[in-house]
């Protein structure tokens, strides 16, 4: 047996179990409960504009404080000696092996009206916030839990970069600034893109976060998932037609952040 | 410019690990805390620990959590590691598209998998007449659990010298000999890593086994959700404290083996250059 007939198998395997599930997505989106095809489920969607809105909105400002709060660690990082920038690594990989219920509910405890901020805010002589089941304790849940993700892409390409580019860039006058505008930021830019992915695509498609953080207050796509497929609402034609515009929106978004990317380099260049 | 942090630059670093560490040390102190208040401090106790073992359903759960891990790491490996020698041997034309397929679980939001899976058990169920369960549940880890074996092995059989197989044939092993006695040992590293990577995936996911478990059985994520969603119970926290260690241990043993690893590399590497 020849080892390239080896993944026959697996070929079968996945075209039953990932590309026909995705078939059965888009299949029931175009049907009705009974089975005959139709357009009705996408014309439904409009009273859910708003929850579209919220969430692609939501998850956008999640990825872009990840951006402006991973990118300088990210940075600060690189530039620490190797023992130092290993223990580092660790310890901000090792909360994303914690279970992310698990350190969304850590989050309950501190924002809620009578939780440890709020107490340590009228301790020290401060008005209480009311943060917990609002749109901003959902961002703090997103930005906590993937934060790693934009981190550690952003890392893994600043630290490959060759020291004599800085070096070069000297040479030739440029300054700190200049050095990383023309030299770091571009080569990082990669980094970045897919932080942005494993950010935004986790932070749009949330309901746990909504559900623990939000109080069912703040709805999400996610919620609007789960609830048409397991929760008060049942109509799975319907979820599955919120889940394929969702995942449609999604590749568009990402084909123009790469896109978008892709001309930066080639301006640097 | 290659000036290490100064103090504000190490400060900003504290500062980002104190974001990312408070809210575990708040889960675990409020473990040992004598009341089911999880924000005022009333004294210590070791209750929650003891209520938390005795507790069968979240036991329950966890023994469902490890079982289905265990066997799912096991088969995804398996079925992933022919995959990618498969993948690896094919020419690119049809090894490209392939491994773009592959590639859909890890790319696509978590719920869109879950649903997709679902719908796919719900409308076979149907027609097979079997409901969702254990082994919808088992079935689901194992799908989303290859793509990332694949994804681990799949470099070192790029590292792996094709000459090394050929020379094993001409001095008369058959493919199956050379298999297991050179491809497997050269790639065993990137095996194990898919394996333990598969198991801690497997153990952590909560979408994807709420939308493909049904409503019987439940792992130990499941159980978390549903008692973050009742009351207050600080056997959450108790479970928090215990998993955190957990995975504290297994983190630094996989770093010690990795370390002795490179080490061996390295050794080798100068054993080659001599």
């Amino acid at each position: 047996m020849k080892p390239k007939y080896f993944a026959i198998p697996y070929v079968v395997w996945m075209a039953i179990f990932v590309v026909a599930p995705i078939i059965f997505v888009i299949v029931f989106a175009f049907t009705t409960p009974d089975g005959y095809p139709t357009l009705q489920n996408f014309a439904a969607m409009g009273r859910f504009t708003n929850i579209f809105i919220r969430s692609f909105w939501l998850a956008f400002v999640a990825t872009a404080i990840c951006i402006l709060i991973g990118y300088p660690i990210a940075y600060i990082l690189s530039r620490e000696g190797p023992r130092l920038q290993k223990l580092m690594l660790m310890l901000i990989i090792l909360p994303m092996w914690m279970n992310f219920l698990l350190r969304t509910y850590a989050w309950m405890s501190i924002l809620e009206n009578t939780g440890l901020l709020n107490r340590f805010l009228s301790f020290v002589g401060l008005p209480t916030l009311n943060i917990i089941n609002t749109p901003t304790a959902v961002v703090i849940g997103m930005v906590y839990n993937f934060l790693p993700f934009m981190i550690l892409p952003i890392y893994s390409v600043i630290v490959k970069i060759d020291q004599s580019l800085y070096e070069a860039a000297q040479d030739l006058g440029a300054n700190n600034v200049t050095v990383f505008r023309k030299v770091v930021f571009p080569v990082s830019l990669p980094g970045v893109l897919s932080g942005v992915m494993m950010v935004f695509v986790p932070a749009v498609s949330t309901f746990v976060i909504t559900q623990l953080l939000g109080g069912g207050m703040v709805m999400m796509l996610g919620d609007l998932i789960e609830m048409h497929f397991l929760g008060t609402a049942y109509n799975p034609q319907l979820g599955s037609a919120i889940a394929l515009v969702m995942m449609f929106v999604v590749i568009i978004f990402m084909y123009l952040v790469n896109r978008f990317g892709g001309e930066e380099k080639v301006v640097t260049a | 410019m290659n000036k290490k942090p100064g103090i504000l630059g190490r400060s900003y670093t504290a500062l980002i690990l104190l974001f990312l560490y408070a809210p575990i040390a708040i889960l675990i102190i409020f473990s040992f805390n004598s009341t089911r208040s999880r924000t005022v401090w009333t004294g210590f106790t070791l209750d929650w620990y003891r209520s938390l073992f005795a507790n069968s359903s979240i036991m329950d759960a966890l023994y469902t959590s490890l079982i289905v891990a265990l066997i799912s790491a096991v088969v995804a490996t398996i079925i992933g590691t022919f995959a990618a020698i498969g993948f690896h041997n094919m020419r690119s034309k049809w090894r490209t598209p392939l491994t773009h397929i592959n590639n859909i679980p890890m790319m696509n939001a978590d719920i869109a998998t879950a649903v997709s899976l679902s719908l796919l058990f719900i409308t076979l169920g149907s027609v097979l007449r079997f409901r969702l369960g254990f082994g919808t549940l088992l079935l689901a880890h194992i799908i989303f659990n290859i793509p990332y074996v694949v994804l681990s092995i799949t470099p070192k059989l790029r590292q792996l010298d094709n000459n090394l197989v050929d020379a094993a044939c001409d001095l008369g092993c058959t493919w199956m000999k050379a298999f297991w006695k050179v491809i497997v040992p050269e790639i065993r590293p990137g095996i194990v890593n898919g394996l333990i990577i598969a198991f801690t995936l497997s153990i952590d996911d909560f979408v994807i086994s709420y939308f493909t478990a049904g409503g019987n059985i439940m792992t130990l994520p499941m159980q978390i959700f549903s008692m973050t969603r009742r009351r207050v119970s600080p056997e959450i926290n108790a479970l928090s404290t215990i998993l955190f260690l957990s995975v504290l241990v297994l983190l630094i043993i996989i770093n010690i083996r990795g370390a002795r690893q490179e080490e061996k590399q390295k050794k080798r590497q100068a054993a080659l250059n001599k």
